[in-house]
């Protein structure tokens, strides 16, 4: 019975329904509950209260839709967020005060500042691969900044999307938090209605979607892409170290199904074979001889990632690259970590973001020529270098355009809240984490304040030429000048 | 140089001369006789030369028909080209750049001065505030800051990264498109141009062909001062401004009307460009009765009729007073007004005139309405052969009229009639947010609710329009206003990605992070992010 009335709601969630939502959350937003700092306060705390009182369910959610390792889904997805709210109820008070700002001699007497405000009521479309993180964390964002939320989780991780519908629905102010669970047709309702932005976090073809519809209403847009994240490899370097972060990456990342994973790596045509030995070591090490049965990676998400995948694999001119893994079980949608050397540039797997666990190898006469490739493409979502040759990472930081960059390790920006985390160009617009999370959902308002004293009669009409000489005077900064004009001398 | 050549501005004055020529004709002419002309569309070399004959024009026109979506790629490409050279990066460049504008301005203050003249009727006085030194102190404030906004931002690291340094760099974006205005053609032109420039990216600016002596003018001054590699002036309407729009950009800034804006972000959606749209609104200015009316009603006027006669993005579009203080405020409207712009308006140089007969028809309907015209208390006088209309004050005019509907834009000012002077959050917030919003008060209390309430891009309290000046503050709309900001060291951080990068060593290297994920290392893990010290050593321990 209770699934019967849930598959009827779910038909009936259309453009009216959405609309009447938003209603509802504009007449709450417009109440102006939520601009208090307890409100956003105790709603951190609800946040908060969810990762330390359902641990055992949200990690069972992301096994049941991801087989996602315990260890994982713990320091990526609940720790993360957890530190999220730490944060934000940390420095919130020091975030919603307004900034002072200098005034200039034009508006003399005067003082002025920048007041953070909320945007209204705000539209959150998160993705399936960190199902969890990547849907609080910008609601945390949202919620910080003082506004209304809606929050739609992916469809294609179903289970985290139903325990997140019903988590907030228990621990967050219904008024102004709500879930709304869907595929395609959902979001098209939601896209529909005026937002006072939109956060959304998957690919490119539907982040222009996204944009085109936010266009409709002037709603701006966070776009949270991806891209094809290089890895640069230089020799000289501790290669272990290096082996292990790469691995750790791309496949302890949700087995290469993350934005930031490391796509492919550019390295030395000398190198590359003493990288290949190395992760190939580090790899039998981490995950055994039978990484099929690994319960330290993921699986693919769904048949159609899983076909999508092996197709990029199955082309011709890509098949016999492989020099490491290649195994996959349909039975379970689990692919080996697989590393493939020398792959044409014009294979489907060097055109499009790879998101799993297959690793190209890219090889370079020189280090430096990786720099090019790079740029020769459009721009990613992070990029990384691993070297120990100072003028390397200078030209490498210098050079090449992406939404983050890592010398000597990876992903591991996006742990560092004082880092905005966005991307540029193809990787998407916008930043968020830490503060810029509070920023992304706010409007800064510019705010001056003057007293009634010192009108000067030179602002206003009729514009006599003693006034024109005088401003061009003020303006010129020439005291003479000044005193000329104010003794009418011009 | 200029005595040989046939300065394409005088022509335009010809036609100015000729009083039967209708705007819309004036307009025509021109458009017909100068944008399909690419020589002059696309500032090159010869656009500055001379014209030999009248015949060899039209055989150019002929030959090159539009600037289309082919010769938009190419521009694109050629700016994409010196951009990947790199040389836009460098902080010399950029400051060569800027350099040249600030002298450019001093140079040539006189032909912007007579091309605002030209396009507006804009008095010298306002021309000089409100475009040329705006732009001078922008400039000076590029100049001056440049150096400081380039150096990468450090930031502290957190503990999951230890031991590794971190610093956000700022770099350009790549090609960029600014599409400009009418209303304050050079400056709204130019100023994103700065930012752009500062920023260290490639730049085409379209200038509004509704300002045409101007755009001519921004045309042939880029070409002389700046690097004409990087930076390209296309001049041209809806054709040239879609060809434009179909290209890739790496971020565009759009300043005019939210109809339009809606258009450019479409546009931007598609290449994922992400935009600047610096739209209007209609923003209020709320006059409580406890203040020095002298001054509250000069700064009201200086913020509307003495700003392009009302035709600016934050001029104030209407007044909200109580129904007790609103005879008090007509009267000394009046009174100001009149010292200002004398007995006879109409005649006063010192106010611009309706920039084409396209707005002088909209404006004019807007007062012809049947609920609307009988409210006006001072003003409505018009001559459409000048393009000229006085400036108009009317009271209670009802909510559902066009000109309390639509951003007025002109010399009309109704005022609201509220019972108490909080009323009037109501009325501004029932509206789209607008792009400024002032209040004139002494009352502490009023102003704190005013900040807390109102939502607007900006706000300026006792005057109008000046928080622009200020530029530590970031200009821009929100909602219906608009989205992003400029001005100051905003206009670098417009025009830049901040780029994060994170530095690490080989060294301090932990497996806690590697698989197999045993128990242990959970256990290790949970204890340092829950921060509990006892934990953390029994779990490294091995309990």
């Amino acid at each position: 019975m209770a699934t019967a009335t849930e598959e009827v709601r779910r038909v009936v969630f259309d453009s009216r329904e959405a609309s009447a939502m938003v209603e509802e959350l504009r007449a709450s937003f417009g109440s102006g509950k939520t601009r208090s700092y307890e409100w956003r306060a105790s709603q951190l705390n609800k946040l908060e209260k969810v990762t330390e009182y359902h641990e055992a369910e949200i990690i069972e959610a992301l096994r049941s839709d991801l087989s996602k390792p315990e260890f994982e889904s713990f320091v990526q997805e609940i720790g993360m967020l957890k530190s999220s709210c730490k944060l934000a109820l940390r420095q919130l008070k020091s975030w919603m005060k307004p900034e002072k700002a200098k005034t200039s001699i034009t508006t003399f007497p005067s003082s002025a500042e920048i007041v953070s405000e909320p945007l209204g009521v705000v539209l959150i479309i998160s993705a399936w691969n960190y199902p969890f993180l990547l849907s609080l964390d910008p609601v945390v964002g949202a919620i910080a900044a003082g506004n209304a939320v809606v929050l739609k989780p992916s469809e294609l991780a179903p289970a985290t999307s139903k325990l997140l519908a019903r988590l907030l629905g228990e621990y967050m102010d219904s008024s102004s938090v709500r879930v709304i669970e869907g595929g395609v047709a959902e979001t098209t309702a939601l896209l529909e209605q005026k937002w006072d932005k939109i956060c959304y976090t998957g690919n490119g073809r539907v982040g222009r979607i996204v944009m085109a519809s936010a266009a409709k209403h002037l709603t701006p847009v966070l776009l949270e892409l991806g891209g094809k994240c290089p890895v640069v490899v230089d020799s000289g370097i501790n290669l272990q170290v290096a082996s292990r972060r790469i691995i750790v990456g791309k496949w302890g990342c949700n087995n290469g199904q993350a934005c930031i994973s490391p796509d492919h790596i550019l390295t030395t045509k000398d190198f590359a074979p003493i990288l290949v030995d190395a992760l190939k070591q580090e790899l039998d090490s981490f995950y055994g001889k039978n990484p099929l049965q690994s319960k330290d990676l993921s699986r693919i998400v769904n048949s159609n990632h899983y076909a999508r995948l092996t197709k990029l694999l199955d082309e011709d001119k890509v098949s016999g690259k492989i020099v490491h893994g290649g195994e996959r079980d349909i039975s379970n949608l689990r692919i080996a970590p697989t590393i493939l050397l020398d792959v044409p540039q014009d294979s489907l797997i060097m055109q499009e973001e790879i998101f799993g666990p297959l690793l190209p190898i890219v090889t370079v006469d020189k280090v430096e020529d990786s720099f090019d490739l790079i740029n020769s493409g459009s721009k990613p979502l992070a990029a990384y270098l691993f070297t120990n040759d100072k003028k390397l990472k200078d030209q490498f930081v210098r050079s090449v355009s992406a939404g983050g960059l890592v010398i000597n390790d990876t992903t591991i920006h996006l742990a560092v809240p004082s880092l905005p985390f966005g991307g540029v160009g193809e990787s998407g617009m916008g930043a968020y984490h830490g503060k810029f999370s509070f920023e992304a959902f706010s409007h800064k308002k510019a705010v001056v304040y003057r007293g009634f004293s010192g009108d000067a009669s030179v602002r206003y009409p009729p514009y006599t030429k003693g006034k024109l000489s005088l401003l061009k005077a003020l303006v010129g900064g020439s005291i003479l000048g000044i005193i000329r004009a104010l003794f009418g001398w011009s | 140089m200029k005595g040989l050549c046939i300065d394409p501005l005088n022509n335009f004055s010809e036609y100015w001369k000729q009083p039967e020529l209708s705007l819309t004709d004036f307009r025509e002419r021109i458009i017909r006789r100068f944008l399909p002309f690419p020589k002059l569309m696309v500032s090159s070399a010869s656009s500055r030369k001379c014209f030999a004959t009248v015949s060899a024009v039209v055989a150019e026109v002929e030959e090159n028909k539009t600037f289309d979506s082919e010769r938009a790629g190419l521009v694109v490409k050629e700016l994409r080209k010196s951009f990947n050279s790199g040389r836009t990066k460098s902080y010399e460049w950029r400051m060569l750049q800027l350099n040249n504008v600030a002298r450019m301005l001093d140079e040539k203050e006189k032909d912007i001065i007579e091309a605002l003249y030209k396009d507006l009727s804009k008095p010298e006085l306002e021309t000089y505030i409100a475009e040329i030194s705006t732009l001078k102190s922008s400039c000076q404030e590029a100049l001056e800051g440049l150096k400081h906004w380039m150096i990468p931002e450090k930031v502290k690291t957190s503990i999951s990264t230890y031991p590794s340094s971190a610093e956000i760099v700022s770099e350009p974006l790549g090609v960029v498109l600014v599409i400009s205005t009418w209303n304050f053609p050079f400056l709204l032109s130019l100023d994103p141009v700065i930012g752009a420039i500062s920023a260290g990216n490639a730049v085409v600016l379209k200038p509004s062909e509704i300002a045409p002596a101007t755009s001519s003018l921004l045309s042939k001054l880029v070409e002389e001062y700046l690097d004409s590699s990087v930076v390209k002036v296309i001049e041209g309407a809806i054709p040239e401004t879609s060809a434009l729009l179909e290209q890739k950009w790496d971020k565009i800034l759009y300043t005019g009307s939210a109809r339009v804006g809606r258009i450019v972000m479409a546009a931007a959606a598609k290449h994922l460009t992400p935009v600047i749209l610096e739209l209007g609104g209609k923003s209020p200015a709320v006059v409580a009765s406890d203040v020095n009316l002298q001054v509250a009603v000069r700064r009201i006027i200086a913020g509307k009729w003495a700003l392009n006669n009302g035709q600016a993005c934050i001029a104030v579009d209407y007044i909200i007073t109580t129904k007790d203080f609103a005879p008090k405020l007509i009267e000394a409207l009046k009174s100001e007004l009149e010292q200002f712009f004398g007995n006879d308006p109409m005649n006063s140089k010192d106010i611009s005139r309706i920039v084409s007969s396209t707005q002088f028809t909209r404006l004019a309907k807007l007062l012809e309405e049947d609920k609307v015209s009988d409210k006006i208390v001072l003003g409505g006088q018009m001559d459409e052969n000048q393009s000229k209309m006085a400036p108009t004050i009317l009271l209670d005019v009802p909510e559902d009229t066009q000109i309390m509907n639509e951003e007025i834009f002109g010399p009309f000012m109704p005022i609201v009639t509220v019972e108490k002077i909080e009323g009037s959050f109501d009325v501004i917030n029932s509206r789209p947010k607008p792009l400024a919003a002032y209040l004139f008060t002494n009352n502490e209390q009023l102003k704190k609710s005013f900040v807390e309430n109102i939502s607007s891009g900006g706000m300026l309290i006792n005057d109008t329009v000046l928080h622009v000046a200020v530029a530590s503050l970031p200009f821009g709309g929100v909602g219906e206003s608009g989205m992003g900001s400029y001005h100051g060291k905003f206009s670098f951080d417009g025009f830049s990605h901040k780029k994060s990068v994170l530095y690490r060593s080989f060294s301090g290297d932990s497996t806690l992070r590697y698989p197999p994920y045993t128990p242990e290392k959970l256990k290790l893990l949970k204890a340092v992010i829950s921060g509990n010290i006892f934990n953390i050593i029994m779990a490294l321990i091995g309990w």
